[in-house]
């Protein structure tokens, strides 16, 4: 029997990623509830390969610095829950901002593809986008994809298949910030590490700590409290 | 050289473009308009108004945001384009 | 190193200007790969959604499109749902009576007749008959709407009437949730942003009656309202009614939000912040069909699961005696001086109080209180409805009392089990419980006394 893995799909609201989620996993959807939480989030599986992807539909939101409940649990669930593969939908139209989230989910975990959705309507409004050489810069398979027309669904769920084997190994660009920020990140991310240990990024919760995301302190706190017990 | 104009995006009139030089909000409403792209340097298109004068809808990093005039009377900027 | 302490270190370190920078600097980066990575062709601009954000947000078109598209979506749900519900209702009649000459065949005991067949195949059946056909329409119309881009454009219409009343835009998209279930639109309201807004939208949200109360509101503005139309103009009637129903409810809201803004959740509007995507042609199919088809199975089993118990529980209430009446009974006229008071009576009020877990099931409760102790009537269609009605004193003014009484009761124990998990506080919860129902009592209570003073009845 093949082995079960989770997908999460994050991606800024109306770029179709919840149209993506309905075409990838049809009817076979509930909703569940996850790690003792009362926040529900629609699941739905599909078989490849001898395999069971559970793909995850995480809230739309357009960052992810926990300025609202929903950026919250989206965050969460990418950093703590860790799933095998998150998938980050972008609309093909407005890409310049919609980047802006898949930088900051390359930021918090490795295995990351990047679906640049809704590719028929860019394609219609003379918007060309270079694949190959986004996969480059941002060091993990960028997908293009259209939801409606499910296009690009075989791809998908190969780049997936083979980011869980191990036959892809993604290499999440590191963003460079400004000398100054990134002297205190080095500051910071020794201490970080000594906390949280490699569960997760200490780069990516020293940024955090800088930033004054509060909310994210229990969190950490929680995280530990559970590895003390195990 | 011709002083730049500088107006608060409240003030825009449709198809004004205005370069962003100073948002004066604080907390989360300044994370949420950045993360939305008003960061300065951003030119943002004022778009259309609502039919009952507020909020306004504004051209920014490729997608179309409306604001109400609490917060777009705090965000000035260079008016570089009337639009025609 | 505690994680606490670290994060006193960093905030030493931190500035007010390191947030900006780092934000900028992810826009800077995402402007540049797309300078790289993509080319557009300004050519083929979009203009479409130009074009119609000029007509649909337009200062004279904007409000009475919206106004139009409300009318047309209930119209469509009215009209088309007339005779599905009708044939429904027919089979459903029919098969009772097969089912019921079966246990006769079988020499079944009464009792298990009366439970099995009156109380819940009966209160299943109604659940089924009303609910089914408007929501299999309701909820394609309502997703195409959806889908397409057309709400938030009708948030950003509305925001100014919102803001007046210290409220979010966006609660009028948690709002248009509210007409398919309320207890979803409770968790819809996570996308407004400020808890002090997003309080209102969830404590008012159930002044928009949901898929649970279209039934009961459909069935009493098309037979005591609409009754002396007939065919197209029936249902055109009904709608206009529906229209003012929810108007009403609007009108509640708008009043609740500016009250509590003033008092119990003071503060200023915060937060706003409102996309309007591109209009998009919706895959009929993909996303218009299924999803409302399985929405409609979910909440139909839930109803069915809920109608099932609560409708046995109302049948051996209304079927073991205490003294020379039921349980039923004694609670019917226990509540009935209470229910006369707002123009109703003791089985509606009965109906409400068992219907608390699902709306549903308000309207099958209350059929089978009427008919367990009158003459036990065949319900075979809506004409045999309403002399069920009208054989318990009804008159336009009940119906009205008991559709207003719908609109603006209590929320349903799934709504009021969500409003706590996403309060996380009981106080709240219990004015969630507790605005709606005296609000629901004091206007029939004023309309019956002012139809009565004045002698109109």
């Amino acid at each position: 029997m093949g082995n079960e893995y989770r997908i999460a799909l994050a991606g800024n609201p109306n770029t179709g990623k919840s149209t993506l989620f309905n075409a990838l996993t049809g009817l076979r959807q509930h909703t569940g509830n996850w790690a003792g939480k009362t926040v529900s989030l629609a699941q739905g599986s599909v078989e490849y390969k001898n395999k069971t992807f559970q793909f995850i539909d995480l809230p739309g939101t357009y960052s992810l610095f926990s300025n609202s409940k929903d950026e919250e649990v989206a965050r969460n669930y990418i950093v703590f829950e860790k799933p095998d593969v998150t998938l980050v939908v972008l609309d093909a139209t407005s890409l310049e901002r919609n980047f802006n989230l898949a930088l900051q989910v390359l930021e918090m975990t490795k295995n990351v593809i990047i679906c640049i959705n809704l590719i028929d309507i860019a394609e219609k409004q003379g918007i060309e986008i270079k694949e190959r050489l986004l996969t480059n810069r941002l060091g993990v398979p960028v997908i293009k994809i259209s939801a409606r027309n499910k296009i690009g669904f075989p791809l998908l769920l190969d780049t997936i298949d083979r980011i869980v084997t191990g036959a892809i190994e993604c290499q999440p660009l590191v963003l460079q910030y400004p000398d100054e920020i990134e002297e205190k990140i080095r500051q910071i991310e020794p201490h970080v590490r000594a906390i949280v240990g490699d569960h997760v990024s200490a780069r990516w919760v020293a940024l955090r700590l800088l930033d004054g995301d509060e909310s994210l302190l229990d969190e950490i706190n929680r995280l530990i409290t559970l590895k003390g017990a195990s | 050289m011709v002083q730049p104009k500088i107006i608060k995006l409240v003030d825009g009139e449709k198809g004004n473009i205005i370069k962003i030089t100073d948002l004066q909000l604080d907390g989360v409403m300044r994370r949420r308009l950045l993360d939305l792209g008003f960061i300065k340097g951003a030119q943002v298109e004022v778009v259309r108004k609502s039919p009952l004068g507020d909020p306004i809808a504004f051209r920014v990093s490729q997608t179309t945001i409306a604001l109400r005039k609490e917060e777009s009377s705090k965000i000035e900027g260079e008016l570089i384009s009337n639009g025609e | 190193m505690h994680i606490e302490q670290l994060y006193k270190e960093a905030q030493k370190l931190s500035t007010k200007q390191l947030r900006d920078d780092i934000v900028q600097h992810l826009h800077e980066r995402s402007h540049l790969l797309c300078q790289e990575g993509i080319t557009y062709n300004k050519a083929k601009k979009d203009t479409k959604t130009e074009k119609l954000d000029a007509i649909f947000t337009s200062p004279i078109f904007g409000f009475p499109i919206m106004m139009i598209m409300l009318g047309t979506v209930f119209y469509i749900t009215i009209a088309g749902a007339n005779v599905p519900s009708s044939l429904l209702a027919d089979f459903f009649g029919w098969l009772e009576s097969q089912l019921t000459a079966l246990f006769t065949f079988l020499h079944a005991p009464e009792w298990l007749h009366g439970m099995l067949i009156l109380g819940l195949f009966r209160g299943t059946a109604w659940v089924i008959a009303v609910m089914l056909p408007p929501m299999a329409i309701f909820f394609p119309t309502f997703a195409l709407l959806e889908n397409y881009g057309y709400l938030p454009r009708v948030a950003f219409n509305m925001d100014r009437l919102f803001k007046k009343v210290g409220a979010h835009g966006k609660q009028s998209l948690t709002m248009a949730m509210g007409f398919g279930c309320n207890a979803a639109a409770v968790i819809s309201t996570r996308i407004i942003e400020s808890p002090r807004e997003r309080m209102l939208a969830i404590l008012t949200n159930n002044f928009v009656p949901c898929n649970g109360r279209w039934g009961t509101l459909i069935v009493f503005a098309s037979l005591f309202m609409a009754a002396g139309f007939t065919g197209g103009m029936k249902s055109l009637v009904t709608t206009g009614i529906l229209v003012g129903i929810v108007l009403f409810g609007i009108l509640i809201t708008f009043f609740v939000s500016w009250f509590l803004s003033k008092t119990a959740l003071k503060g200023i509007p915060t937060h706003y912040t409102l996309e309007l995507p591109p209009y998009r042609k919706p895959k009929i199919f993909d996303t218009v069909i299924r999803a409302s088809a399985t929405k409609s199975w979910s909440v139909l089993v839930r109803a069915v699961k809920v109608a099932a118990p609560a409708a046995i529980l109302t049948w051996v209430f209304a079927n073991i005696y205490i003294g020379d009446s039921s349980i039923l009974l004694h609670a019917v006229n226990f509540l009935d001086p209470f229910g006369r008071l707002l123009g109703l009576d003791g089985y509606i009020m009965m109906a409400f109080i068992l219907g608390l877990p699902a709306n549903e099931i308000v309207l099958p409760i209350l059929l089978m209180g009427y008919l367990s102790t009158g003459s036990l009537t065949e319900v075979k269609s809506m004409v045999d409805l309403k002399k069920i009605f009208l054989d318990h004193g009804w008159t336009w003014l009940t119906a009205l009392n008991m559709m207003l009484f719908s609109l603006l009761h209590y929320p349903c124990g799934t709504t009021l089990v969500n409003i706590y998990k996403e309060t996380k506080s009981k106080k709240w919860t219990f004015m969630a419980f507790l605005i709606p129902t005296v609000i629901a009592i004091v206007i029939p209570l004023m309309i019956t006394q002012t139809v009565r003073f004045f002698g109109w009845i």
